[in-house]
């Protein structure tokens, strides 16, 4: 390759190690592929340890009658029907399967009486459908798969950030990062990719989501010429934290209101009962959240901008239970106990439903030997995600894209790396070094997470939208110019810097999807166009780089077949 | 709300030294907001580790005041204000830039635990019961901050030699799977070191889980190393055998 780089060569190179990650790489190795598996924090610290409540998975061991139909139905009904159906088709058939699996590999999982795993209620699901150990099952699923891959020997590059995509042609060649700890840089040579690297939640100021969330791989991809979808759609999580300032946004899980938990204003009242009299709290996560802001925005909310979630009607050890790190997050973090009073809480940035365009069956995005599994590819949740729903994606799709990697590696030969991107790129990450003035990045973030929760939040409009297009533009130039402090060893200012990159570009992507949908659909609420369009509803948003400039373009939604239209028929 | 006074360490592998930053204070902060604000106003090459935020990944391990602890936990207004909040890396492993500490050992350990493996032909039924007392160990969310604790490792450096609390505890999980059919008792007596273990119980203190290292996990693994090793019965029947 070039010897002025530490190299690294492949056949599948994973990069990001949550579940949709690690499920890649222990599929592709199961293939008898060389896997390589890059990540930007240490191994088993990825966001899926902040999933809580559940898997959602149609076992059947609560409620006898649950069976895929209805969890494809629930998914397809929960994103408003922009789901690729097929995806939600795979997804409902094969997750029992995968959390089946994960128990053979140690996972243990709350048991029924009868000793098989337990399942919860949860929003929009039809029946008690969440596998789940307590509200920590992220750990669980993480932590499996974590073991699963160190027995298998796993090359695991931790704390490596990829800066950008190499090609050969029109094919993925592999990747260059750098190191975290020492800044030296790298290049991975690999036949084939799989992006696995989660969402953009830190593009918003508050969010449930960690520093590493920032649309690398939909930025990555997008340069190499893949195509984004539905970006639009970006999930506000009805419950986080909203008091103290330090801990907003933190993630307070569904199986709260899954296990009985009660909203309410400061009158005392149940507002769920006008939003959704049917569902009332187990509604969808878009209508609940819509339906917090609302009562905050028309002054019925608690003292520090938030609703009362309310659990301590049931008794002190269930809660303790079932809840366990809710318990002590409240009890340490707010001085609240759950036991014995409501915790206050509000909408969160959590979730990025658009993202990589990938083919349903083999999770390959438009670029050959690119592939994309879990938050950060796109279809199936459609317009909005059922809770339960990511754990289960991260696992049938994640394997589905180490399958797929693994095959196209073994049909190609050997890429070649071009040392003019190499060169490119690492020129991009020392420039920063070079200047001498200019401010430093966290400024420009503050900013940007501003113009994103000011403008492009959980309500929108047409001028807000305009207004944030402009906002963003004004930033780039600012982050051209930033300025570095110190060296390159596990520097965050710099790391930020780069981060910053992705954030902005796919920012836009988010901000110019939104003002195209003139409708609402999901979590996607336009104040100017508040109804469903049945044109639209036809239409996924499509972004792709052309050139260097960003392009939209709309194209049809796949038609469902009449097997399945009619099985949503008769569910209805 | 007045402003704290953070004592943070500076440096590297070669040394370095502590650094004073003020910072204003605001209701229920912790100490990685204290960390967070220095990089963003003040220095923002400031090295720390962090993901969650919510004590959940374990990723921000450090020393405050002298007591291992996770900082996203730790409250600035438990601590005492009127005097600087001395923040430094895990003593235990190497430091490699300012707060962030090489626990690559840890990833080294892990590897040497032989993984899950059911029983054959096995009904994948399990009593909720049963199922509790593993639940209690793969709360672990591996913020080290039981090895960083621990006086073999701390104080006696015997990293090639023990596994360290954090391990012990995986490996109980392991061991009292209800359903796992593979012995890992040569191993915690032979490579892991069990027996350095006296149980000071410090690494239960400092577990943010709350899990009980000692009394749940390693004393019970001891009773089973005894028990094959050291119970006079087998040890005769192994004499005889001349195994």
């Amino acid at each position: 390759m070039t010897a002025n780089y530490e190299t690294h060569e492949h056949d599948v190179l994973i990069i990001g190690a949550g579940g949709a990650g690690l499920r890649a790489a222990l599929e592709a190795l199961a293939q008898g592929a060389r896997v390589g598996l890059v990540c930007k924090s240490l191994l088993g610290k990825a966001h899926t340890v902040m999933a809580e409540g559940g898997i959602a998975a149609a076992m059947g061991n609560v409620d006898k009658s649950d069976d895929w139909r209805t969890h494809f139905g629930d998914t397809m009904r929960g994103g408003k029907f922009l789901n690729n159906w097929r995806m939600a088709q795979l997804h409902a058939q094969e997750a029992p399967d995968r959390v089946r699996e994960l128990e053979q590999w140690g996972a243990l999982f709350d048991r029924t009486p009868t000793g098989d795993i337990l399942q919860r209620a949860f929003g929009g699901h039809t029946f008690k459908r969440l596998c789940h150990v307590g509200d920590r099952t992220g750990l669980e699923l993480i932590r499996t798969l974590q073991d699963r891959g160190v027995e298998l020997g796993i090359d695991v590059f931790m704390e490596c950030t990829v800066t950008r995509l190499l090609k050969d042609g029109d094919r993925v060649a592999g990747a260059f990062g750098y190191w975290r700890e020492q800044g030296r840089f790298a290049a991975f040579k690999a036949k084939s990719l799989v992006i696995a690297t989660g969402g953009i939640g830190k593009a918003w100021r508050v969010t449930s989501n960690s520093w590493e969330y920032t649309a690398d791989g939909m930025a990555l991809a997008y340069e190499a010429g893949a195509e984004l979808m539905d970006m639009e759609f970006v999930q506000f999580h009805p419950t986080g934290m909203v008091w103290p300032p330090g801990v907003q946004g933190i993630l307070v899980t569904e199986a709260v209101r899954g296990e009985g938990g009660i909203l309410r204003n400061k009158l005392g009242e149940r507002f769920m009962e006008k939003y959704d009299p049917k569902r009332m709290e187990l509604s969808t996560r878009d209508v609940v959240a819509r339906s917090i802001y609302t009562e905050v925005k028309e002054g019925r909310g608690s003292e520090h901008g938030g609703a009362f979630l309310d659990i301590s009607h049931k008794p002190a050890e269930y809660v303790k239970k079932k809840l366990p790190s809710m318990y002590h997050q409240f009890k340490e973090l707010a001085d609240v106990d759950i036991t014995k009073g409501p915790m206050e809480v509000g909408p969160t940035c959590h979730y990025m439903m658009g993202g990589i365009r990938v083919d349903a069956e083999t999770a390959a995005s438009t670029v050959p030997g690119l592939y994309a599994a879990g938050e950060a590819a796109a279809g199936l949740h459609g317009a909005n995600r059922l809770g339960g729903n990511s754990l289960s994606d991260l696992l049938v799709f994640g394997r589905r894209a180490g399958k797929a990697a693994a095959e196209f590696a073994a049909q190609s030969s050997a890429p070649n790396i071009d040392p003019s991107q190499l060169a490119d790129a690492e020129r991009e990450m020392l420039a920063p070094f070079e200047r001498a003035d200019g401010e430093f990045p966290y400024p420009i973030h503050h900013d940007l997470q501003e113009t994103m929760g000011a403008l492009v939040g959980i309500f929108r409009n047409e001028e807000d939208l305009k207004k944030a297009l402009v906002q963003l533009d004004g930033l780039k130039p600012r982050l051209a110019k930033v300025r570095i402090d110190g060296s390159r060893m596990f520097n965050p200012g710099w790391h930020l810097t780069r981060d910053l990159k992705n954030l902005l570009l796919i920012s836009e992507a988010v901000t110019r999807c939104a003002l195209a949908r003139r409708e609402s659909r999901g979590a996607h609420s336009r104040i100017d166009f508040p109804n469903y369009d049945t044109e639209w509803e036809k239409k996924n948003n499509i972004i792709s780089n052309e050139g260097g400039s960003m392009k939209l373009q709309q194209r049809p939604v796949p038609e469902m077949p009449a097997e399945l239209r009619q099985l949503l028929e008769e569910k209805k | 709300m007045p402003d704290a006074l953070l004592r943070v360490f500076r440096g590297d592998k070669d040394g370095g030294q502590s650094v004073d930053y003020k910072v204003p204070l605001a209701p229920g902060m912790v100490v990685l907001d204290a960390l967070h604000s220095i990089q963003a106003h003040q220095s923002p090459d400031l090295a720390v580790r962090w993901n969650c935020k919510a004590a959940k990944c374990g990723s921000c391990s450090a020393e405050v005041n002298g007591r291992p602890r996770l900082t996203c936990k730790t409250r600035m207004d438990s601590l005492p204000l009127d005097q600087p909040i001395v923040v430094s890396p895990l003593k235990a492993f190497p430091v490699i830039k300012d707060l962030v500490t090489d626990v690559s050992w840890n990833y080294k350990v892990n590897r040497k635990i032989p993984a899950f493996k059911p029983k054959p032909g096995v009904e994948w039924k399990m009593d909720q019961r049963d199922v509790d007392r593993v639940q209690e160990f793969r709360k672990c969310i591996e913020c080290f901050l039981c090895q960083n604790v621990c006086h073999v490792l701390r104080d006696h450096g015997k990293h090639e030699s023990f596994g360290g609390p954090r391990f012990f505890v995986r490996t109980a999980g392991l061991e009292m799977h209800p359903l796992d059919s593979v012995s890992r008792i040569p191993l915690l007596k032979n490579e892991m070191g069990l027996g350095y273990c006296n149980i000071t119980k410090c690494c239960t203190e400092v577990c943010p889980e709350e899990i009980h290292i000692t009394d749940n996990a390693i004393i019970p693994l001891k009773e089973r190393v005894v028990d094959e090793y050291y119970d006079p019965v087998t040890m005769l029947f192994r004499k005889i055998r001349g195994s």
